[in-house]
C-alpha cells in the first residue's frame, strides 16, 4: 500500500476541480439559454474558465507524483 | 445517410486494424517473455507472471531511440554524452534490436532496453566497444525508502545494474538521477520534423494559392483550411489580444497547427505509437517559447500589474500580491505544459487500459474464451476513446492556442 495517501489527496484535488468545472459548465448553459446571440463569447470564456480550473488539478497531480 | 454509413464503416475498419494492430504487437510481447522465461525455469523457480499492464502501457508512451512500425524497427540517430567517457555516436541498429525493443548489443556501456538507452552503472565494466547482452532484466530496489524499479543487464555471464534514463529534468522528477545525457534523436524528435515540414509545405501551398485565386472563391486544400485559419484569427486572436492581434496570428495558427497535427498523428495505429505532445520535455519546450514571447511583449502596464498593483494597500502588495504574482508569471507556462501533457497522455493510456483487458481476461492468450470476451468488451469501449480522443486533440490544440493569446493579451494591453 505504497503511495495511497498521496491517491487520496490527488482524488480531493480532482473533487475540487470537478466541482469547479461543473459549476462552469452549469452557469455556461444557464447564460446561453437566456443569451442565444452570445454564445460564442461564452464558450471561449468558458473553455478559458475550464482551463484555469483544471490547472490546480494539474498541479495537485505533479505534486502526489513527485511525493 | 450514404455519408453516415461511410463514416461508420470508416470508424469500424479503423477500430478494427488498431485492435489487431494492438493484438499483435502484444502477444508478441507475451511470446518473447515466455521463451526467456523458459530458458530462466532451469535455473530458478518462477512464478509464471502476469501480465503487467503498467508495464505495458508505460513502455508505449514513452519516447524511444528506435521507430516500430509493426514488428519493424527503424534505427534513428543515437547520440550520447557522458562525463568523463566523452560522446558516443551511432546509429541505434548497431543494438541489433530485438523484440520488444531490447537490444542485443551493449556499445561504450550503453545497452537498449524496450527502445530506451540505459547506462551500465559498474565503473569496473569495461566499455570499450560492442558486447553481446544477454538479457535485460527487472527489478525492484530499495531508494530512500521506497520501492524504485531498476533493470539489470547479463553481459559476458555478469549482472550488473542499470543506470536510469536520461530525461530532461536528470531524473529530478522521479526516475533517479542517471549518469549520462541523452541527445539523440528519439521518435518524438523525428514525428515533431516531421510535422514541422509537412505543416511548412502545406501552408507555402496554401499560402501560393491565396496569391493565385486572388478576388476568387478559395479551392481544395486552401478550402479545408480556410475555416481554421479564420477561426483562430476570430474567435482567439482578435477577441483575446486586440486589435494589434496581427502581430502575433502567425505564432497562434504554428502552434495551433503544430499541436493539432501532432495530437492527431498520435492517434494512428500502427505507426509506432507516437506520443509527441504527452511528453512533458515537448510541452515544456512549447510552453517556454510561449512564456518568452510572453513577456517580451509585456508593456509597462503589465509589468506595473505584476511588481506594484495599482490601488491596493502597500502592505498587502509587499506581503501576498506581489510574490504571488510573480510566482504566477512561471506558473502560467508550467500549467500549460502540464495541461497538454496530461490530457494527450491520459487518453492514450485509457485506450491501452482497455486494450489490457483482452490480455487480462485473456490470461495472456492461453483463455481463448477470456480472450473473445474481453476483445468483445475492449472493441466499443476503444472506439469510444478513440473518438473522443480525435475531439480531444483539437480541444487541446484549441486550449492551448487560447490560453497563450490571453496571456499576450494581458501583456499588451494598454493603460485604460
Amino acid at each position: 500500500m505504497v503511495g495511497t495517501i498521496t491517491s487520496i489527496g490527488m482524488g480531493l484535488a480532482v473533487i475540487g476541480a470537478g466541482i469547479g468545472i461543473g459549476l462552469i459548465g452549469n452557469k455556461a448553459m444557464e447564460a446561453i439559454a437566456r443569451q442565444p446571440q452570445a454564445v460564442g463569447d461564452i464558450r471561449s470564456n468558458m473553455i478559458l474558465m475550464a482551463a484555469l480550473v483544471e490547472g490546480v488539478a494539474l498541479i495537485a497531480l505533479v505534486l502526489s507524483f513527485i511525493s | 445517410m450514404q455519408k453516415s454509413i461511410r463514416i461508420i464503416l470508416f470508424f469500424l475498419v479503423f477500430g478494427v486494424l488498431n485492435l489487431f494492430g494492438q493484438h499483435d504487437e502484444e502477444s508478441r510481447h507475451q511470446g518473447q517473455n515466455n521463451e526467456v522465461r523458459s530458458s530462466e525455469a532451469a535455473h530458478e523457480e518462477h512464478e509464471v507472471e502476469e501480465f503487467n499492464v503498467k508495464n505495458t502501457i508505460f513502455h508505449h508512451i514513452g519516447n524511444q531511440n528506435v521507430f516500430s512500425v509493426g514488428s519493424f524497427s527503424f534505427p534513428l540517430p543515437t547520440i550520447l554524452y557522458s562525463p568523463g567517457q566523452g560522446w558516443s555516436v551511432f546509429s541505434s541498429g548497431k543494438f541489433d534490436i530485438g523484440h520488444h525493443g531490447d537490444g542485443h548489443n551493449a556499445i561504450d556501456g550503453y545497452v537498449l532496453s524496450e527502445g530506451s538507452v540505459y547506462r551500465i552503472a559498474d565503473k569496473d565494466f569495461d566499455r570499450e566497444g560492442v558486447k553481446h547482452v544477454v538479457k535485460i532484466e527487472r527489478g525492484q530496489e530499495m531508494v530512500d525508502g521506497k520501492m524504485k524499479e531498476v533493470k539489470y543487464a547479463y553481459v559476458e555471464g555478469q549482472k550488473y545494474k542499470l543506470d536510469a534514463r536520461s530525461t530532461w529534468d536528470g531524473g529530478a522528477l522521479g526516475g533517479g538521477i542517471t549518469s549520462f545525457y541523452d541527445f539523440s534523436i528519439t521518435k518524438n524528435v523525428i514525428f515533431m520534423i516531421l510535422t514541422a515540414l509537412l505543416l511548412f509545405l502545406l501552408f507555402k501551398k496554401i499560402a501560393n494559392d491565396y496569391v493565385k485565386n486572388k478576388g476568387n472563391a478559395p479551392k481544395g486544400v486552401q478550402s479545408f483550411f480556410e475555416p481554421m485559419i479564420i477561426f483562430v484569427r476570430d474567435e482567439v486572436a482578435k477577441p483575446f489580444i486586440g486589435e494589434k492581434y496581427t502581430k502575433y496570428l502567425p505564432y497562434l495558427l504554428a502552434i495551433f497547427f503544430f499541436i493539432l497535427t501532432l495530437n492527431l498523428l498520435g492517434q494512428i495505429p500502427f505507426f509506432g505509437s507516437v506520443n509527441t505532445t504527452g511528453n512533458l520535455s515537448v510541452t515544456l519546450g512549447l510552453a517556454v517559447i510561449a512564456f518568452f514571447i510572453v513577456n517580451i511583449s509585456g508593456r509597462r502596464n503589465y509589468w506595473e500589474h505584476v511588481f506594484w498593483m495599482p490601488g491596493v494597500p502597500w502592505w498587502v502588495k509587499a506581503t501576498i500580491l506581489t510574490p504571488i504574482e510573480f510566482l504566477g508569471l512561471f506558473i502560467k507556462p508550467f500549467t500549460l505544459t502540464l495541461r497538454l501533457f496530461a490530457n494527450i497522455t491520459a487518453g492514450h493510456m485509457v485506450v491501452l487500459v482497455f486494450l489490457g483487458l483482452i490480455f487480462i481476461f485473456g490470461k495472456s492468450g492461453t483463455d481463448v474464451g477470456g480472450s473473445v470476451v474481453g476483445t468483445l468488451t475492449a472493441f466499443p469501449l476503444v472506439m469510444f476513446m478513440m473518438t473522443l480522443e480525435i475531439i480531444v486533440a483539437f480541444i487541446q490544440a484549441f486550449v492551448f492556442t487560447m490560453l497563450v493569446a490571453s496571456y499576450i493579451g494581458a501583456a499588451v494591453e494598454e493603460h485604460h
